[in-house]
């Protein structure tokens, strides 16, 4: 039997493979996310009744469900009715579509945030109610959003390993591979929990650089 | 044993036949949820307590014990304890990991709460003659534990969904006995994994309810309570 350093050795150009998997459905994710959930946000904040309606049902429901539920839905239930997803398309659009709503949150959060004087006097001025968006509430909570968001960044990459339960070979799925073979289970999670500590750790990092210089001078005093 | 639908019923009726056993899914997970959350306060407290007032080389032990419990997926936790070298039942397995998680999220929202009993009043204790333990047992801990409600409850809410984690170490909880429904009666996963959806959606939003209204009678007045702000999250 090779020793847990040997082990960690030879396991660790696949986990690395595996890791890249993982970060890539993530930010594949999270972009899809970022767009679906402006949208969502913009729908329940400037949309009509029925828009409204639409969009505050989606993300209400999709945050009072588990992840790995929604996966189950679109993974084993869809097929029922004809829609077949392969593993990894099926969990990126089940943790697309739930960042989505966790997203729409903090922008929807972002926008109330600025004061609707400033869009009504962007109205004075003459600007259509488009141009006061892109220009005016836009730009300030898109900055005002960041620091929240990014948790949800942190929040979606430790939840991509949800993938690995319909067979998605990222970073828990290739140490279930190895460790089916040489049964060494325990020794192996170790190394993937040491590797998504310092992934995590070292998203946080970038993170709190990005926020500081995304930061809005006077606006919240850091911690 | 299986029990496919009988011939020209409507699938629905699955979800009628079947209901005894989602509800005892349900009341598994009710289980794993309250096992996890007093594991959670019980680790989160003592971990705030040992970062706040700990010696330097303990208070630094804790946080990093914290960091690298939040920097690890619930699930790779799960099967670490699930293949620990002695062997635990599923329910302890999942409230063990799971409450690891839970305890060291709840540790951060107890820190700040902590922090934000002004220190002069754990000085004015110490003058009183109270030792520093009696001082954080008898006048900090009570003002924090009610200012933490708040974002405790979030961290409860978020609990609740991912009890259902609980469900790969192989605790019969919701979605367990939706595989089994699933596997019974031959088929139907879209039908039986959306109840399953909107049974978790039931239970959150019961939670959440629950939540508030312990949050509104706790309130310290004049503090803002969640309800008074409008429901913003920020």
């Amino acid at each position: 039997m090779v020793s847990f350093w040997e082990l960690a050795r030879d396991s660790l150009p696949a986990l690395l493979g595996g890791a890249g998997v993982t970060v890539e459905l993530t930010a594949i994710c999270i972009a899809a996310g970022f767009i679906l959930g402006w949208a969502l946000a913009l729908g329940r904040i400037y949309g009509g009744r029925f828009v409204y309606a639409v969009c505050t049902g989606y993300v209400e429901f999709v945050r009072g469900t588990p992840l790995l539920v929604q996966l189950f839905f679109l993974y084993y239930g869809l097929p029922d009715v004809g829609v077949v997803f392969p593993p990894l398309l099926a969990a990126g659009i089940a943790m697309g579509l739930n960042t989505a709503a966790y997203q729409a949150e903090y922008f929807r959060g972002a926008i109330r945030s600025i004061p609707r004087g400033q869009v009504e006097a962007a109205y004075a001025l003459g600007m259509s109610r488009f141009q006061a968006f892109r220009h005016i509430v836009f730009p300030q909570a898109m900055r005002i959003v960041i620091p929240a968001w990014s948790n949800e960044l942190i929040y979606m990459l430790k939840y991509s390993s949800l993938a690995f339960v319909v067979g998605v070979p990222e970073l828990m799925g290739r140490a279930n591979l190895i460790a089916a073979r040489n049964f060494r289970y325990f020794e192996l999670y170790l190394i993937v929990a040491g590797i998504y500590i310092v992934l995590v750790w070292s998203l946080a990092g970038m993170v709190s650089i990005l926020d500081r210089y995304i930061r809005v001078p006077g606006l919240g005093e850091p911690r | 044993m299986p029990r496919p639908l009988p011939a020209g019923a409507p699938e629905v009726s699955i979800i009628l036949r079947e209901l005894p056993w989602f509800l005892r899914g349900v009341l598994v997970t009710l289980e794993v949820l309250s096992g996890v959350m007093a594991t959670g306060i019980i680790l989160g407290l003592v971990l705030s307590v040992i970062e706040v007032y700990g010696p330097r080389p303990v208070s630094l032990l804790a946080t990093v014990i914290e960091r690298a419990l939040r920097g690890v997926p619930p699930i790779v936790l799960l099967l670490l304890v699930f293949y620990l070298p002695w062997d635990l039942p599923p329910l302890a397995v999942a409230i063990v990991a799971l409450g690891l998680c839970s305890g060291a999220y709840q540790s951060q929202i107890f820190r700040s709460a902590i922090r934000s009993v002004p220190r002069g009043q754990l000085e004015a204790g110490l003058s009183l003659g109270m030792t520093q333990v009696q001082t954080v047992l008898h006048v900090v801990l009570p003002q924090a534990l009610r200012r933490a409600i708040g974002p405790w409850s979030n961290e409860f809410a978020s609990q609740i969904k991912d009890t259902s984690l609980a469900y790969i170490v192989g605790v019969v909880e919701i979605l367990r006995q939706a595989r089994y429904v699933i596997a019974y009666t031959f088929g139907h996963s879209l039908l039986v994994y959306g109840f399953c959806a909107l049974i978790y959606f039931a239970l959150t939003r019961a939670g959440n309810h629950f939540i508030y209204r312990l949050e509104e009678r706790l309130h310290i007045p004049g503090f803002e309570t969640r309800r008074l702000a409008g429901k913003r999250r920020w």
